[in-house]
C-alpha cells in the first residue's frame, strides 16, 4: 500500500468514521472482472448495440473505439446501468448487474464523462467530496484530506475553492477524474475523455492518466475516437462499428491489422498528421 | 383521428402518473431533510426572499385596483363602507394565494425545470446516480421542502400588502372616501382563522404543485438548450393549468 494511500486513510488501516463515530470502510479498490455477454439494445427501431460480447480482465485499462454513432457511450452506460439492455447480459465479477436487485454491489464504479458533468453550483473540491459527503463515507476532517488528496493526483492542488466556471475544460476534465477517484473505484469508465480538448490538453490529460494507472489498481474502460489516445493508454482495444464488435487485440495488433474496417478507421483518424 | 386523441389522452394519463409518483418519492424522502439543510435553506431563500419584492408589487396594485374597482361600484349604492371586507376577503380567499402562485410559477418554477433540465441534458443527473445519490432527494426534495415552507409565508405577505394597497385606495380616492379606521373594523369583522386558514392551505397546495410540475419537466428534459427552453415554457404552463384546477376543486371543497 503506497504511503500516501496510509496517509488519507489513517495510520495504515482502511477505516474511516462518521461525525457520529460509527467505522466504516473506505476501502482500497481492486480490479475487476467485466464480463459482457450477447449485449443488445435498440432505440426506437435503431439496433445500436449488437451482439456485444467482451471480456475485461482485472485491472486492465481495455479501449473501446470506433466512429461516432456505434454505440460506444451506449455501452458504457450500460456498465454503470443508467441504461438496460433489450437482451444480454453484464457479469462484473462473476455478478450479473442486472439481476442483483437492490442489493449493494461487492465493488464500486464510478464514470468520467463526455461533458464532465461536473455540478455548476458547487465548487471544485465540493464536487470531488460529493460521493463522500452525501454517502456520509467518513469524518469532514478526512474528507478534505481525500479532496486535497485526489486533486494533487490529477495536478490540481490547491484550487478546491474554485468555481467550475472558473476553469478551463482540461480542468474540469481533471476535476470530473479526481471525483471518480474519490468513490474508490473498482472499476472507472471515461466516456471520450478528449472531447472538447485541444491536442496539447488532450495530452496532458493522457499522462494523467497513465500515472494514474502506475500508482492506482483498478480495472479502467475508455470509449474514444481519438485512436493514438486510446492505443498510447490501453492494454488491449476492441474495436466497434455498426454491425458490432470487429476486432479485438493488443494496440499494435491493432495498428497491425489487416481487416479492411480497422485499416480504413486508422487512415481516417491518423491521415491529418501525414499531412494529406 | 381516433388515433390522434388517444394518443394524447395516454400521454396525459401517463404524465398524470408520472407526477404522483414523484410526488411520493419526494415525500418519501423528507426523511432525509435534517442532512440537508443547507440546500434546503438556498431554496427557501431563493424562493421566499427572491420573490419578495415583486410579490410585494403585484399584492400592492392587486389590492389598489381591487379597492378602486369594488369601491367606485359601491359608491354608486352608497354602501362603499364594506370595501374593507370585500378586499380582506378576495386577497385572502383567492387573490393572495392565486396571484402569489402565479408568480412564483413563473418566476421560480420556470427556474426549477431550467435548472433541473440543464442537469438532465449535461449528463450531471447520470452522475448523481452514478454516484448513488438519488435525484429526488437531492433536486427534488430541497425544492418542494421549501416551496412548502416559503409559499404560504409569501401568500400571508402579499395579502398585507394588498390589504394596505386597498386601505390607501379607499381613503385617498374622493369618490370612495372611507377612512382608514372604518375599512380596518370592516375587514377584522369580516376575516376569522377559517377563512386564513382556507387560504394558506391553497398556498400549500398551490407551492406543493410549482415545486413538483418544475422538477418533473425538468426531469423529462430532452434535446441540448432548445429542449431546456421548452421545457422553461412548459412548466410554467402547465403549473397555471394544475392551479387554476386545484384552485376550483379546493375552493367547492372547501365551501
Amino acid at each position: 500500500m503506497s504511503s500516501w494511500f496510509k496517509k488519507i486513510l489513517g495510520h495504515g488501516n482502511n477505516k474511516g468514521s462518521d461525525t457520529s463515530g460509527r467505522t466504516v470502510h473506505y476501502e482500497k479498490p481492486k480490479g475487476v472482472e467485466v464480463r459482457i455477454a450477447n449485449l443488445n439494445k435498440s432505440f426506437g427501431g435503431h439496433h445500436v448495440l449488437k451482439d456485444i460480447n467482451l471480456v475485461i480482465e482485472p485491472n486492465e485499462t481495455f479501449a473501446i473505439i470506433g466512429p461516432s454513432g456505434t454505440g460506444k457511450s451506449v455501452l458504457l452506460k450500460h456498465i454503470v446501468k443508467l441504461i438496460e439492455p433489450d437482451s444480454g447480459s453484464i457479469h462484473i465479477n462473476g455478478e450479473d448487474i442486472f439481476r442483483s436487485g437492490d442489493k449493494k454491489p461487492g465493488y464500486r464504479c464510478s464514470m468520467v464523462f463526455q461533458t464532465s458533468a461536473l455540478f455548476n453550483s458547487l465548487t471544485v473540491g465540493e464536487n470531488v467530496g460529493l460521493w463522500l459527503r452525501e454517502n456520509r463515507i467518513c469524518s469532514e476532517t478526512r474528507i478534505r484530506a481525500i479532496i486535497q488528496e485526489k486533486l494533487r493526483l490529477v495536478g490540481l492542488a490547491g484550487k478546491e475553492n474554485l468555481h467550475t466556471s472558473e476553469i478551463s475544460g482540461g480542468m474540469k476534465k481533471r476535476v470530473a477524474i479526481a471525483r471518480s477517484l474519490a468513490v474508490n473505484p473498482d472499476l472507472i469508465l471515461y466516456d471520450e475523455p478528449t472531447a472538447e480538448l485541444d491536442p496539447v490538453t488532450s495530452d496532458e490529460l493522457a499522462r494523467v492518466m497513465k500515472s494514474l494507472r502506475r500508482e492506482l489498481e483498478f480495472t479502467t474502460i475508455i470509449v474514444s475516437h481519438d485512436l493514438n489516445f486510446a492505443l498510447y493508454l490501453s492494454d488491449r482495444v476492441a474495436m466497434i462499428n455498426q454491425d458490432g464488435i470487429v476486432e479485438t487485440g493488443t494496440p499494435e495488433e491493432i495498428k497491425n491489422s489487416e481487416n479492411p474496417i480497422i485499416r480504413n478507421f486508422i487512415y481516417t483518424t491518423t491521415k491529418g498528421l501525414k499531412g494529406e | 383521428m381516433f388515433e390522434f386523441f388517444g394518443r394524447k389522452l395516454l400521454r396525459l394519463f401517463q404524465g398524470t402518473g408520472e407526477i404522483v409518483i414523484l410526488l411520493l418519492q419526494t415525500v418519501f424522502y423528507f426523511k432525509e431533510a435534517p442532512r440537508n439543510l443547507p440546500s434546503i435553506s438556498r431554496q427557501l431563500y431563493e424562493i421566499g426572499v427572491g420573490t419578495l419584492p415583486i410579490t410585494a408589487l403585484m399584492a400592492l396594485f392587486v389590492g389598489m385596483v381591487l379597492a378602486l374597482q369594488t369601491g367606485s361600484q359601491l359608491a354608486l349604492y352608497g354602501t362603499q363602507d364594506v370595501i374593507g371586507a370585500i378586499v380582506g376577503l378576495s386577497m385572502v380567499k383567492e387573490l393572495g394565494p392565486v396571484m402569489t402562485s402565479l408568480l412564483v410559477a413563473g418566476r421560480i418554477g420556470s427556474a426549477m425545470a431550467a435548472e433541473v433540465g440543464a442537469m438532465e441534458v449535461y449528463e450531471e443527473i447520470d452522475a448523481l446516480k452514478t454516484f448513488q445519490i438519488s435525484p429526488v432527494r437531492y433536486l427534488a426534495m430541497p425544492r418542494l421542502l421549501g416551496c412548502l415552507l416559503a409559499m404560504p409565508a409569501l401568500v400571508v405577505f402579499a395579502i398585507v400588502v394588498g390589504v394596505i394597497g386597498g386601505a390607501f385606495v379607499s381613503s385617498v380616492n374622493p369618490l370612495i372616501n372611507v377612512p382608514v379606521n372604518v375599512y380596518y373594523d370592516n375587514l377584522i369583522q369580516a376575516l376569522n382563522y377559517t377563512e386564513i386558514f382556507k387560504g394558506l392551505l391553497k398556498a400549500t397546495v398551490f407551492g406543493c404543485i410549482i415545486a413538483v410540475v418544475g422538477c418533473y419537466v425538468g426531469f423529462k428534459t430532452t434535446g441540448g438548450a432548445r429542449g431546456i427552453g421548452q421545457s422553461t415554457t412548459r412548466a410554467v404552463v402547465l403549473s397555471f393549468l394544475l392551479i387554476f384546477v386545484a384552485n376550483y376543486f379546493l375552493t367547492r371543497l372547501m365551501l
